[in-house]
């Protein structure tokens, strides 16, 4: 229990004296909701779990328990390995970038400048458009007979002439994997500097009065004052980032649908295209998928919520 | 004259000393202003370019140019004979649906936990919380199969459900937020008048609660509506999709039908960035809040 209030704690304990059934206030208040997770969000993890450990036909009738062939076949799939490998570059460059870029964008933004209003809304479109709809823009915008990029590519000299191998951005896993990354991290950076601006706005501005009359520089007060104050912010935003872009599926699905192949799946595209046919394998890849969402979850509780006495 | 002119400069000097913060500010301010345009238009250039693509005239669209000679409005009208329509009122069924459902379940839930300590409260904003880190995503096969076995494929319902559980930590946390912000003496107030909690819930609290109302709304709605994933996987006809996934069948594996696709987008995009913009300066209290209580 966090800080009672005196007058909060007496209600408590009446109530604990009498068992009645105002014992169940509580549930009518949050059962609701609780339900609503248990059926949307606690019991397709069950089932999850389970169909990982069936043997299904593709078309989905249950022919017995499959022990951990589905995890087997998983692993025996020649592509895994390099799925693996890119899903792990995939989260680590599109965060690291993000949250650099983030951290510059959110200083300049926190400047006092006429129509920072109007700048700082359009930051957020990416954020509030579907991402979906943004990959499709940037699939249209790389098309290597008319996309917009490479006509300014050609127009600024960088690209000659169009529906060569050079235009053909999407056609090469290699380049198709990088313009997925800078898109992933174009979407990305409004949800960051946002919440980094937040923890700017949040540092008192009496401590930066404080280090100016000590005759501080402008970089050293950056980091022995901004830093380490927004650094609670900069984790939030850091783990939340590292748990969208993980799940991130629209970006690869527009844009190459993971191909050629499997060349430039993750592990969460990969997920989806099993599902088509295999369903038990893909339930085997969701599982450990989501044993890496709960891994996530317990850093973000720890260094959250228990990282500070208790919840409230 | 000369005699005047050492205590005229004086004079201006001390002027141009109290000037001189007011006039080095200008260029600093200016180059941060030019450079944070610079990056906000940036950011608009892809959805920009939706618009112009989709303005295009037919036989323009794959020109090699960034504008073309005259917009045309053609595909706007063109779109609603390809049964785009019913795509359209599916989503905002399945967006309305969902912002109802989030605001029955959560407006209770946040209420109680913001007024009253009881046994299993931080188990429950616990859970709560873990559930907004959780995506759909991660465990799509589950919901897939687990719809199937409802029999609920196809149905609004079942995507009012999801998108409604997966939004609702985002309007349990703005609320406890603003409901923890009201001081409860007003509500006693009005229990001493006889009112109920529900009648006082009613009538003091969400009244004042109300701009944390209205972004758990806004921000739920433009959820779902954005929504993609599961509406691919719990829908498997063109008749009971919405508006993501139609426009994701635009795609074809040898041909994409880009004006459609383009005149949709617009469509489906750009009354959610003018929504968001009004929610804009609330929306990362209500994704972080959970976790710096």
């Amino acid at each position: 229990m966090g800080v009672l209030t005196a007058e909060q704690s007496v209600t408590t304990r009446v109530r604990r004296k009498a068992w009645s059934p105002a014992k169940l206030a509580p549930l009518l208040w949050v059962g609701p909701a609780m339900l609503l997770i248990a059926v949307v969000v606690l019991w397709p993890v069950v089932i999850m779990i389970r169909t990982a450990f069936q043997h299904i036909s593709p078309d989905g009738f249950i022919l017995g328990s499959a022990g951990w062939k589905n995890f087997v076949y998983l692993w025996q799939e020649p592509d895994l390995p390099g799925i693996l490998i890119r899903t792990v570059i995939w989260v680590v460059s599109i965060v690291a970038c993000t949250m650099l870029i983030s951290l510059v964008l959110s200083q300049l933004f926190n400047q006092k400048f006429p129509g920072r209003r109007a700048a700082r809304w359009a930051l957020i479109a990416p954020w509030a458009a579907s991402v979906m709809m943004t990959s499709i823009v940037f699939r249209w915008a790389l098309d290597a007979n008319n996309g917009v990029i490479n006509v300014f590519l050609n127009d600024i000299g960088v690209l000659h002439g169009y529906n060569n191998n050079a235009s053909d951005w999407l056609g090469r896993p290699g380049s198709a994997f990088t313009w997925m990354i800078i898109v992933a991290i174009f979407v990305s950076i409004p949800f960051s500097t946002y919440a980094l601006l937040a923890g700017l706005q949040g540092i008192p501005s009496d401590i930066y009065e404080a280090a100016k009359v000590d005759g501080a520089s402008p970089w050293r007060t950056y980091r022995s004052i901004t830093l380490p104050l927004l650094r609670p912010a900069f984790i939030v935003a850091l783990l939340i980032n590292v748990m969208n872009v993980f799940n991130s599926f629209p970006i690869i699905w527009e844009m190459t649908r993971g191909g050629p192949g499997h060349r430039t799946s993750t592990t969460t595209t990969f997920m989806y295209q099993l599902k088509q046919s295999y369903i038990g394998e893909s339930a085997a890849m969701s599982v450990v998928n989501f044993g890496m969402v709960v891994i996530i979850v317990l850093i973000y509780l720890r260094v959250t919520v228990w990282g500070k006495d208790e919840a409230s | 004259m000369s005699t005047v002119l050492p205590a005229a400069q004086a004079g201006f000097a001390h002027l141009h000393e109290h000037k001189k913060p007011r006039r080095a500010l200008p260029t600093r301010t200016l180059i941060f202003a030019g450079l944070a345009y610079l990056v906000a238009a940036f950011f608009l250039l892809p959805y920009i370019e939706m618009v112009i693509s989709a303005l295009r005239p037919q036989n323009q669209l794959l020109d090699r140019n960034y504008l073309p000679s005259h917009f045309d409005w053609y595909n706007f009208i063109d779109i609603w004979s390809t049964g785009f329509g019913n795509n359209l009122r599916i989503s905002l069924e399945v967006a309305g649906g969902a912002t109802v459902l989030v605001l029955l379940v959560a407006v209770p839930a946040a209420y109680y936990t913001a007024r009253q300590r009881f046994r299993g409260r931080n188990a429950f904003l616990l859970l709560v919380l873990v559930t907004q880190m959780f995506q759909p995503t991660a465990m799509l096969v589950g919901l897939y199969r687990e719809f199937l076995s409802f029999n609920m494929l196809d149905s609004v319902m079942a995507l009012i459900l999801v998108n409604a559980g997966f939004n609702m930590a985002f309007a349990v946390w703005i609320l406890n937020a603003y409901v923890s912000a009201i001081p409860a003496e007003l509500e006693e107030a009005a229990f001493i008048d006889g009112s109920s909690r529900i009648g006082a819930l009613f009538r003091i609290t969400l009244p004042l609660a109300l701009p944390g109302v209205v972004t758990a709304l806004i921000f739920t709605f433009i959820s779902a509506w954005n929504e993609f994933i599961v509406a691919l996987t719990l829908t498997t006809s063109p008749q009971t999709e919405p508006l993501t996934v139609t426009l994701n069948s635009y795609i074809g594996q040898y041909q994409v039908d880009w004006s459609h696709l383009f005149a949709g987008s617009v469509i489906a995009t750009i009354p959610v960035i003018i929504l968001f913009s009004l929610i804009e300066g609330k929306v990362v209290g209500g994704l972080t809040a959970g976790s710096i209580k």
